[in-house]
């Protein structure tokens, strides 16, 4: 139960001091708004284009929202030395990481949220399959978070993990099936969208949202819970390896 | 020079509380903490005391569990660190020598915070920190944000945030480095408090007169080798009935100490800084000649002072490393340069 009190105390206190506040709000909103607008514009479509680039754009506010957040949240504490205050904690490690990594999933889930209403007010969403679509983006939403941890655990300065996000952020954009399917994309560059893992997680959404997936759902949940067990536990690892010398 | 490692000495008083044994750090090939030993007492206020880069940081992290001991053994209420750090994570508070409480949040939900890392109920933590607050003096500043207190006041928040779980055992580490000389003493106070309280305290510091004031056992560490342990009663055992002076001079004369060691080779002489001479004696010191001296060397004397022996002395005696100039070497670093 006390473990359960720091837990949940450590996620208020993250969405109090960094997800709550103005400028993440805003930039939390914006930058969807910024994704589904130049998307939607560069398809040069009309309506009917809002469908298909919807899991693109989910997934794309997901990840930049979560991994940018993971610097602040996790590389600003290590820096500032108050991160100590939670490794003398009498929490487990994974625990307390979870608890860190929880706010960031929540924000995540949050900024999914703005491209669902903004195409709710364009196009009918009737069609699609809400259950799948929720566990897709909660799935994207973890495993984008774990990449932001484990980028965060890996370097020691904010503008550090900042660099080192986009390493992973931006060829996820073009590899991974979010605006350009991958069986289209030259064929040396395939084996690299299978090892990212936001390729499941979009494979999901474009399931649930256009009946396009192109493996089977089951597989793609495997696929991502595998990231994200292998993301979290290496992160830890790291902390320890690294932080508790 | 050589320093040999004294035998491990228990707190006389009490069952050992914390018992470190023969616990090794190294970084990067370099030994920063060698072989060290030793027992707290339960309820004892014991002191740490070395210059910077003896080890006494990476001790705490060891005993804390922020750092892993290349070797030895460390046991706090009999449950072993060593091999599961967090296992006695609950039994203690630390505060580290960084005020390092989230700059975003009041001084009240920092408090409430920390407590709440340490599984207190809601209702707990608000009484225990709004207590907190007014001990430390803290009430109208409750919330205000804590990048906005000042040096002083983050010091003392820190220590509140250390004690809002009440632990059987509080590391403090360097509490009062950098703070003004009021606040200085508020947090002397509190800390005398804290352990009539009962609580067990690991106290280190560069300030040889506070571990004096303050302390029931000191350990001596330099160059991550603890070389004395003992009573402050008794380490001031060795200094006492000696004589000691301080002359202070309008400006620094070259080679006076050489001059004056040669006129009078009873005496010891010591430079304490650029303008202070300290001049110890197993009889008692005659000002005159040595003033006349000194003048005659062509300094001023503006101050000659008995001095009653204290812990520095035998911290001079027992390591080699002049108090002043590890105090001085500590501001430094403050400073930044």
């Amino acid at each position: 139960m006390k473990q359960w009190i720091a837990f949940w105390n450590i996620v208020l206190k993250d969405m109090r001091a960094y997800y709550l506040k103005p400028p993440n709000i805003s930039w939390g909103i914006i930058f969807p708004i910024a994704w589904t607008g130049m998307f939607f514009i560069k398809s040069g479509g009309g309506l009917e284009q809002v469908l298909p680039l919807l899991p693109g754009v989910i997934a794309v506010s997901i990840l930049f929202g979560t991994t940018s957040m993971l610097a602040v949240t996790v590389t600003f504490e290590k820096k500032a030395r108050s991160f100590e205050r939670l490794l003398l904690a009498p929490v487990r490690l994974e625990l307390l990481m979870l608890a860190k990594t929880g706010g960031a999933i929540l924000f995540g889930v949050a900024n999914a949220c703005v491209p669902i209403g903004l195409a709710r007010l364009l196009v009918d969403l009737s069609g699609i399959s809400w259950g799948a679509m929720a566990a897709a983006v909660t799935m994207i939403a973890i495993v984008s978070t774990f990449l932001g941890l484990f980028i965060a655990v890996s370097v020691s300065e904010i503008f550090e993990a900042q660099t080192f996000s986009n390493f992973f952020r931006f060829p996820m954009i073009f590899l991974c099936g979010l605006f350009f399917p991958i069986d289209r994309l030259p064929i040396f560059l395939r084996p690299l969208s299978y090892m990212a893992p936001l390729t499941y997680g979009v494979d999901i959404l474009h399931g649930a949202i256009n009946e396009a997936n192109t493996m089977p759902l089951a597989l793609d949940f495997l696929i991502i819970g595998i990231f994200c067990f292998a993301l979290f536990f290496i992160s830890v690892r790291n902390i320890h390896r690294k932080w508790i010398v | 020079m050589e320093i040999q490692a004294p035998p491990t000495v228990a707190s006389q008083d009490s069952p050992a509380f914390i018992e470190a044994r023969k616990m090794t750090k190294r970084f990067a090939g370099v030994v920063a903490v060698d072989r060290i030993s030793f027992d707290v007492g339960k309820g004892e206020l014991f002191g740490f005391l070395g210059p910077n880069g003896a080890g006494k940081t990476t001790t705490i992290n060891m005993l804390t569990g922020l750092a892993r001991p290349d070797s030895g053994t460390i046991r706090i209420g009999g449950l072993d660190c060593a091999r599961d750090p967090k296992a006695a994570q609950h039994l203690f508070g630390v505060v580290p020598d960084e005020s390092n409480l989230y700059p975003e949040l009041t001084g009240f939900e920092n408090l409430c915070f920390c407590a709440a890392l340490y599984g207190m109920r809601k209702n707990e933590r608000r009484a225990g920190a709004r207590e907190l607050l007014e001990t430390f003096e803290l009430t109208d500043a409750a919330n205000r944000k804590f990048e906005g207190y000042s040096k002083g006041m983050k010091r003392k928040l820190t220590i509140a945030a250390g004690i809002i779980h009440r632990p059987q055992v509080l590391f403090l580490d360097e509490p009062t480095t950098g703070v003004d000389v009021a606040s200085a003493r508020r947090i002397r106070q509190m800390i005398a408090a804290l352990h009539v309280s009962g609580t067990t305290i690991f106290l280190t510091t560069h300030y040889i007169e506070e571990a004096e004031r303050l302390c029931h056992r000191i350990a001596f560490i330099v160059g991550g080798r603890i070389v004395r342990i003992d009573t402050v009663s008794n380490l001031l055992q060795a200094v006492r009935g000696k004589h000691v002076m301080l002359i202070s001079v309008a400006h620094s004369v070259p080679a006076l100490c050489a001059s004056l060691s040669l006129a009078f080779p009873a005496l010891d002489f010591h430079t304490v800084s650029e303008r202070e001479l300290r001049v110890e004696s197993a009889t008692p010191i005659s000002v005159g000649p040595l003033v006349r001296l000194i003048e005659d060397q062509g300094a001023d004397v503006t101050e000659a002072r008995r001095m009653q022996p204290s812990l520095e002395d035998v911290f001079v005696r027992v390591t080699g490393i002049e108090a002043d100039a590890m105090r001085k070497e500590r501001e430094k670093t403050e400073a930044g340069l």
